[in-house]
């Protein structure tokens, strides 16, 4: 016997292959509570994306009047009645998290609300099947139709659908560049072929995906493409809501002949009768009766089939159900359902949501309509003149978020003598030298301060208060940087 | 053996293993879906096509220029020229207006600063420092001490001509002689007027030098230049000695050295290699760095 393991040539061909074909799922169309409810959403959500870019908003002159606009050539963000400028990211980042948090308290809760009825690739696919059952009718007959070979009404069938599945793509993409620009010139501009060539790439390359995610894809996105599943069963527990087959009271699954004849002989028997409703109307494929899985977005369609055939077999409704696990553990031991939203994790969510929103919303109710910004020269930190006074440079920024230009009088705290000169200032006004901003603009000036003797002194070097006062109505913005010397430390 | 490399299917999740298994451990076979494989081929196919349409393939004195004959250096003349393109209605306000007018004109004067700033960066700092702050016998442009002048007319003919540059015939020039090194002065001679330069702007002198010595070698040998009583004059470069800025440094030591040596600057003449209105904005960007008269 030889200790070496005998070689083998068939150990490296797997049995099971590396790539696997898609097997193409044809989902059937369903009716019930869940299903009104996403087509509700379908409608809601789309019509907010079709027709916000067309909503206006009167910010008077020197603004677009457009609710929503993100416009990147300058740098400026629009959401009704807020203005964000780039500086400002911060408060997308907070939205972001916000959103992030909101998803997670989602989660906890219900479960993948967010995949099953308001993810666009949700939403999409609904629609892109929909008009896949309009043409080519419902499951079976998709089924019986490809299974044949391809004559002329399957091909002209698939051709008309496949047409308005582009129509469709198109459509998104079209919209998603009104939010760029001002959506009636733009509509124009495109339809006359004078837009800019990135709007003509943007809507090609969004008709693309949309085609290919919403019509070809489907639940491949889903499967292989999104991360949220993965991250997802992480955040869930034993207390969220999440759709479930109540295998305590499905199984054991036989025929409804079957049950019957069970049940009259006193032998266990489940409700379920292994219709395969549940696995006809799955969008992903899923047979949700194996438990917690991976391709299910909880959409909830299969808990509207699976009602429909209990109302049919007359059994109790809802042997599938947005249900959760600690529950059927309690059933199975004779104990009562308990039911928890406020539990540690959605506190804490809720919590975080409330404090971050709070703070976003405090700074952005009082975020000063314009800003200064100091950058102390670097080289050289000090400039030694010739009759031996110090001076330092400064970059001032002044940022002027109003719609109408601005006059401001700069002022130096924090030396005992300063002298203060603007290059390229306009005067002075009250003593005080000034500059005018234009509308939504900002200006940057080099600004010179000359201390006096006094101020060149051994220590800390002087903190300086730069102020610009806005000489119409006095509101004040600061910013605050050092007065440096030979003889200051650092 | 055979048992350990069987393909089993795995009771939890219904998938097959590889059957390679390591201490007990086995890889399940969850296969990809076959259009990622198919993707990953047209990615490889993709590659491909990069290797023949552009520059790929490096070869002992050259490489592949690829089929569409593009080429990064080409590319960015391209980009420059749209560059210049793009700057040109600006660049012609700042040919056409006058050296005042563009300081006073916040549009000009913020495009010469940039300009100006970009250009001082190339050109300037390898000499006068990243922030023009200067070094040892080379001025800092940012106080108010010149040389040859710090109004913008004087920068200006500063940059387009030089200092000391003789291929450039407008270039100004002067020399300091070398005093120690020539033999015109003895050391103690030297050592004198070096305190009594010191005492011009009032810093403190050697104890026991003679600073009337030092006074009347000053007036015979340095004040034809640098004034009577160390004032300077811009006409001859000469740097003022009774103020608080010093090019070589205060230090008695440096002062011997350079009154020994003698000598000055040198610096290019721009004219000859950047265009007129990168001149003007260098002449402005120096000027408005805070010293400018």
């Amino acid at each position: 016997m030889s200790l070496a393991p005998a070689f083998d040539p068939h150990l490296d061909e797997p049995e099971e292959p590396l790539y696997t074909a898609r097997k193409q799922i044809y989902p059937q169309a369903v009716k019930g509570f869940y299903r009104r409810i996403k087509w509700l959403i379908l409608v809601v959500t789309l019509g907010i994306y079709y027709f916000l870019p067309f909503v206006r908003w009167d910010r008077g002159p020197n603004a677009p009047s457009q609710a929503v606009l993100v416009d990147l050539p300058h740098r400026r963000a629009y959401f009704f009645f807020i203005e964000i400028w780039p500086q400002e990211v911060y408060y997308l980042t907070g939205l972001l998290i916000l959103a992030a948090l909101v998803l997670f308290l989602m989660n906890a809760m219900a479960g993948r609300i967010w995949c099953g009825y308001l993810c666009p690739q949700t939403v999409w696919t609904d629609l892109f099947m929909a008009v896949e059952r309009l043409i080519e009718g419902d499951r079976r007959e998709r089924m019986h139709r490809d299974a044949q070979p391809t004559n002329l009404e399957t091909f002209s069938l698939k051709l008309l659908k496949h047409s308005i599945w582009l129509l469709l793509a198109w459509w998104m993409g079209g919209v998603w560049v009104l939010y760029f620009a001002d959506a009636p010139t733009l509509v124009i501009e495109l339809a006359t072929f004078r837009a800019e060539p990135i709007a003509y790439i943007s809507i090609f390359v969004l008709t693309f995906t949309t085609y290919t995610f919403a019509g070809l894809m489907r639940e491949q996105v889903c499967l292989y493409m999104c991360p949220w599943p993965r991250i997802q069963a992480a955040l869930t527990d034993e207390h969220a809501l999440n759709v479930t087959y109540r295998y305590d009271r499905g199984e054991p699954r036989m025929s409804l002949k079957k049950a019957t004849h069970a049940r009259s002989l006193g032998e266990p028997a489940g409700d379920c009768i292994d219709c395969q409703q549940c696995v006809a109307v799955c969008p992903t494929g899923v047979d949700i009766r194996q438990g917690p899985n991976l391709g299910c977005i909880q959409c909830g369609l299969c808990i509207d089939a699976c009602d429909d055939v209990m109302a049919k077999i007359e059994r109790p409704i809802r042997l599938i159900a947005y249900d959760t696990d600690v529950n059927i553990k309690r059933r199975q031991s004779g104990l009562s359902e308990v039911f928890k939203p406020i539990r540690a994790r959605t506190v804490l969510y809720t919590v975080m949501i409330v404090v971050i929103g709070a703070v976003m919303a405090y700074t952005l109710v009082n975020r000063a309509p314009f800003t200064v910004n100091v950058i102390h020269d670097r080289n050289p930190i000090f400039v030694k003149l010739s009759d031996g006074h110090i001076r330092n440079g400064y970059t001032v920024r002044i940022a002027n978020m109003l719609t109408a230009p601005q006059t401001f009088t700069l002022k130096v705290d924090g030396l005992h003598e300063a002298h203060i000169e603007i290059i390229g200032g306009e005067g002075e006004i009250g003593g005080l030298p000034s500059i005018s901003v234009g509308a939504d603009q900002t200006r940057e000036m080099r600004v010179l301060v000359r201390a006096g003797e006094e101020d060149n002194r051994e220590g800390e070097p002087a903190s300086l208060e730069f102020q610009i006062q806005d000489i119409h109505d006095g509101r004040i913005a600061v910013a605050r940087d050092f007065f440096r010397t030979p003889h200051s430390i650092h | 053996m055979q048992d350990s490399h069987a393909k089993k299917t795995d009771d939890k999740s219904g998938y097959g293993t590889t059957g390679h298994e390591w201490d007990g451990i086995q890889e399940l076979n969850t296969p990809l879906p076959r259009w990622w494989l198919w993707t990953w081929y047209a990615c490889i196919v993709w590659a491909f096509a990069y290797w023949i349409a552009y520059p790929a393939i490096p070869l002992v004195s050259s490489f592949t220029k690829g089929v569409l004959g593009w080429s990064s250096r080409e590319a960015v003349v391209a980009d420059v020229k749209g560059l210049q393109t793009l700057r040109g209605p600006m660049t012609a306000k700042i040919e056409a207006a006058s050296l005042a007018d563009i300081e006073k004109t916040p549009e000009l004067l913020s495009f010469a600063r940039a300009q100006g700033a970009a250009a001082f960066a190339v050109n300037c700092s390898p000499c006068h420092g990243a922030g023009a702050q200067g070094s040892k016998g080379y001025p800092n442009l940012n106080d108010d001490d010149w040389l040859w002048g710090g109004s913008l007319e004087a920068i200006h003919t500063t940059l387009q001509h030089g200092i000391r540059w003789d291929a450039d015939k407008d270039t100004r020039s002067s020399m300091m002689p070398a005093f120690g090194k020539d033999g015109t002065l003895k050391p103690n001679e030297i050592s004198a007027t070096a305190d009594y330069v010191r005492s011009l702007s009032g810093l403190p002198t050697e104890k026991g030098s003679d600073l009337a010595l030092g006074q009347s070698v000053f007036a015979a040998n340095c004040a034809a230049c640098h004034g009577d009583s160390g004032e300077g004059n811009q006409e001859v470069g000469a740097p003022k000695l009774n103020d608080k800025v010093w090019l070589y440094g205060p230090d008695k030591a440096l002062i011997m050295e350079r009154i020994t040596l003698g000598g000055g600057g040198v610096m290019p003449a721009w004219s000859t290699r950047l265009d007129a209105p990168t001149i003007k904005s260098l002449a402005v960007y120096v000027h408005t760095l805070g010293g400018g008269q």
